[in-house]
């Protein structure tokens, strides 16, 4: 289904992912970020938005593990800045799918 | 009632590991974890032999019980057999079949990103989930606190764990 977010119409799933990343700006992921309760957005979170991007156009599989271990976020750290569900949360802000894991 | 109204949902779980074999502990961990992931609050409570988890000299070298366990043959995929194929029981008794079962086991895991119980405890700390050991059974094992990884949060009697576990939403699960 289509959604305007900041001014933008994106194609988004039932959960309100984005289902295109490309259609993804920074100012969508403020507004989002701001609709679940994040932010304002800072450093840390851009860091984290920039490499779950990186991550998902190189089709890794992403999990809270591997975030802990990527050198860009620790696992606390993640859990500060997107609290209530971090890589849930940090998905939908970067644009990218709900992540599949369980891990 | 509205349907939406009556799908409260979850806050907290607490999850009780009383077992200490591999395929024992991991459910919890992976549950407790996942919870965190999702926003939920999430406390582990290990007694008995779940404690096994926690001491530190022991916590790394959790073994997949073979012995007595007539679901062996769901394991047969990763020899490259099938499922479907028996297991005896008593084959898990043979020597080195646990040892075996074990090393598979945790390769398997760990292509899948689930990391080993050390590194997995420290996980769930870091991301606010507790983790208690009961102190009837460190009685019992005659177990100090600095037996236990540092990532323990406490030694609680069984009072101080429904205490722990107290508010609406809360939901206690017994492994």
């Amino acid at each position: 289904m289509n959604k305007e977010i900041a001014g933008t119409t994106v194609e988004v799933n039932e959960e309100g992912y984005l289902t295109d990343m490309s259609q993804w700006n920074e100012a969508i992921a403020a507004a989002i970020a701001a609709e679940e309760g994040v932010g304002p957005l800072g450093d840390g979170h851009w860091k984290v938005i920039r490499y779950l991007r990186e991550q998902q156009a190189k089709g890794a599989a992403l999990t809270i593990r591997s975030m802990g271990k990527s050198g860009i976020v620790t696992t606390k750290e993640l859990y500060d800045l997107f609290p209530g569900g971090p890589l849930k949360k940090s998905s939908k802000i970067a644009g990218i799918p709900k992540p599949v894991g369980c891990i | 009632m509205n349907p939406s109204e009556d799908k409260q949902p979850v806050k907290k779980v607490c999850i009780i590991v009383s077992r200490g074999s591999l395929d024992g502990v991991y459910p919890a961990l992976i549950m407790a974890n996942g919870a965190r992931m999702e926003g939920i609050d999430a406390s582990l409570f290990f007694t008995f032999f779940g404690l096994n988890a926690l001491v530190q000299k022991t916590l790394d070298h959790l073994k997949v019980a073979t012995v007595g366990n007539p679901a062996m043959n769901m394991a047969m995929p990763m020899l490259g057999m099938p499922m479907t194929m028996p297991f005896p029981t008593w084959m898990g008794a043979l020597p080195g079949i646990s040892a075996f079962a074990t090393g598979l086991m945790n390769k398997k895991m760990e292509e899948l990103d689930i990391p080993p119980v050390g590194e997995f405890l420290e996980l769930i700390s870091d991301s606010g989930g507790k983790i208690f050991a009961c102190k009837l059974a460190m009685d019992m094992f005659k177990l100090k606190p600095e037996d236990l990884s540092d990532r323990v949060d406490g030694v609680l009697t069984v009072g101080q764990f429904y205490e722990e576990s107290a508010g609406a939403g809360t939901h206690i699960l017994f492994t």
